[in-house]
């Protein structure tokens, strides 16, 4: 059985094929990247996976189970989490309170009992805090717990986005550039991060990411896209390697 | 002195009708940045559903109110479900278009609907308009009816529930998550469609409390929904995303009203909440609970 698999995926764009026929398999455990030049059509791949758009063909199986007509927000129900290239965070809350609507999907209770914050709701709610304060300090969010996201620095807006998307506890976490904005040595900390979710967590990451070094360090396996169609796939020296990966990258 | 604190009292009623008017304005548009411009006539079909449940079908005042408050809670979630859903994603402009029409349509409606017409009907409330004194000197005494009373004490409590539900219940936050970022929401597994629609059904809900409190005051009549132009800069007043922004704003003005109505001479009552809005607006325009946003650069 296979872990994730896209099957000839397309979608057109007006007259624009921005993905055309992709198709890709993620083992269970894995760090996959996909890379590309610009436009190439990964971020359309991602939307497509985290099914902002419905593919024109193709098929999305998580789990042996077809996700193609899924709606957005069962997909954290289903175990993937997913980040965004520009950030997609609840602006006007805390890093906290961030973290804590992580958990909504794991949250089981009535309007009445929460309303009137019963003690199952707040034995509950404890339960929801410590896993939050797991990632924090994952993280090394500590110091940003109480502030506002609004007013954090880049780099660390990006670390909130991702703890949001463990607190969901995902089986599969999408992952979309997620270098891109950062300093060196905050992509640094980064590499390191998704190695420690891959081998400690034990969740696959699936990510699009422009930054080679960062691809080279974590990945198991990396496909190379260009005009919406796969270029190649392997291990990254072999991608790096591959003709038709350089070619599409210097031009020619 | 005295008279002071009554013009205050009696404003503070007619203020807090004001403030719900408002709420159902801020709800909405906090959630789905839409302005929605038949919240009057949410209200003033509120204000009808109770006069056919207590006058025409000779059902109690509360169950009457319940009802009205329920009965429009469902048409709220329903008008987002069937008219508005279909038209989301399309510019914020399209959709305000839309809820202009459904006030002219729904002040159409009403005067078509057997029995209600377009006369102006009362309901019998177990509140009378009597005056309670509450502080008597040797003058003049201070006065509070039991009408403006339940008016008061309503609102505060439709608040406190209110804030219980946003502040506590899983439905509440992920409603505050969806006016946030939408896109967020949607990977956190909330379902933001029916959020909105959700919202839409409190905020009809909230406008029919209004209505049927507001009912004994004024009458019911089709063009009762025109309270929504007072309480529209109640909202701006207030900040408009802002929840206690809007009751604040809504208090604001009822007491400015009342306040313009005695000591202004003829007129002036109508015109003294745009003039403070007008006010508030150079002096601080993001309201008096608004946050200043600078784009970051």
């Amino acid at each position: 059985m296979t872990f994730f698999r896209a099957e000839n995926l397309a979608i057109q764009f007006g007259g624009l094929r921005a993905v055309d026929g992709v198709s890709f398999e993620v083992r269970e455990g894995e760090v996959y990247s996909i890379i590309g030049p610009n436009g190439a059509g990964k971020t359309t791949v991602f939307n497509l996976i985290s099914r902002i758009y419905d593919p024109s063909a193709g098929r999305v199986v998580f789990q042996e189970r077809d996700i193609t007509g899924v709606p957005p927000h069962r997909i954290a129900g289903l175990g993937i989490a997913r980040t965004f290239q520009n950030i997609e965070l609840f602006q006007n809350s805390t890093v906290l309170q961030n973290l804590l609507l992580g958990r909504h999907e794991h949250r089981r209770s009535n309007l009445f009992s929460e309303m009137l914050f019963l003690p199952h709701v707040r034995r509950m709610e404890v339960a929801h805090r410590e896993k939050v304060e797991e990632v924090i300090e994952f993280l090394g969010l500590q110091h940003h717990r109480e502030s506002r996201v609004s007013g954090l620095p880049y780099g660390i807006a990006k670390v909130v986005e991702l703890g949001r998307a463990l607190c969901t506890e995902p089986k599969l976490l999408l992952l979309d550039e997620p270098s891109s904005g950062l300093n060196p040595e905050e992509s640094e900390d980064m590499a390191f991060w998704i190695e420690d979710i891959q081998k400690d967590l034990g969740i696959t990451v699936l990510m699009v990411e422009h930054n080679m070094s960062l691809v080279a360090e974590v990945s198991d396996r990396v496909l190379a896209m260009n005009d919406g169609r796969v270029l190649a796939e392997g291990t990254p020296q072999e991608v790096q390697q591959h003709e038709a990966v350089i070619k599409a990258y210097l031009g020619g | 002195m005295l008279q002071f604190v009554q013009l205050v009292l009696n404003g503070s009623s007619i203020g807090c009708i004001y403030a719900l008017v408002a709420l159902g304005f801020v709800l909405i548009y906090k959630a789905t940045e839409v302005v929605n411009f038949a919240q009057g006539e949410l209200m003033m079909f509120g204000a009808f559903f109770a006069y056919t449940l207590i006058t025409l079908f000779g059902f109690s005042y509360w169950i009457g109110a319940a009802g009205a408050i329920l009965g429009m809670m469902a048409f709220g979630y329903l008008l987002d479900r069937v008219v508005l859903r279909p038209v989301l994603g399309q510019p914020a402009f399209a959709m305000i278009m839309l809820t202009i029409g459904i006030g002219y349509v729904s002040r159409s409606v009403a005067g078509l609907v057997p029995g209600w017409g377009t006369a102006a009907y009362a309901i019998d409330t177990p509140f009378s308009a009597e005056g309670l004194p509450l502080l008597t000197t040797a003058e003049t005494s201070l006065v509070i009816s039991e009408q403006n009373l339940s008016i008061i004490g309503a609102t505060v409590l439709f608040c406190a529930v209110l804030f219980a539900f946003f502040r506590y219940t899983r439905i509440g936050v992920a409603m505050q998550a969806t006016s946030q970022n939408q896109l967020a929401a949607y990977y956190m597994g909330i379902p933001v469609k029916s959020v909105f629609s959700l919202i839409w059904a409190i905020s009809a809900g909230v406008a029919a409390a209004a209505g049927v409190l507001l009912a004994p005051i004024t009458l019911i009549d089709t063009n009762m929904g025109f309270i929504g132009l007072k309480a529209f800069p109640a909202a701006v007043l207030g900040g408009f995303g802002s929840i206690p922004g809007a009751i604040v704003g809504g208090l604001t003005i009822g007491i400015i009203e009342s306040l313009a109505g005695f000591y202004l001479p003829q007129g002036f009552k109508d015109i003294a909440a745009y003039i403070v809005l007008l006010a508030v607006l150079v002096l601080r325009p993001e309201g008096l609970f608004g946050q200043a946003t600078r784009k970051k650069v």
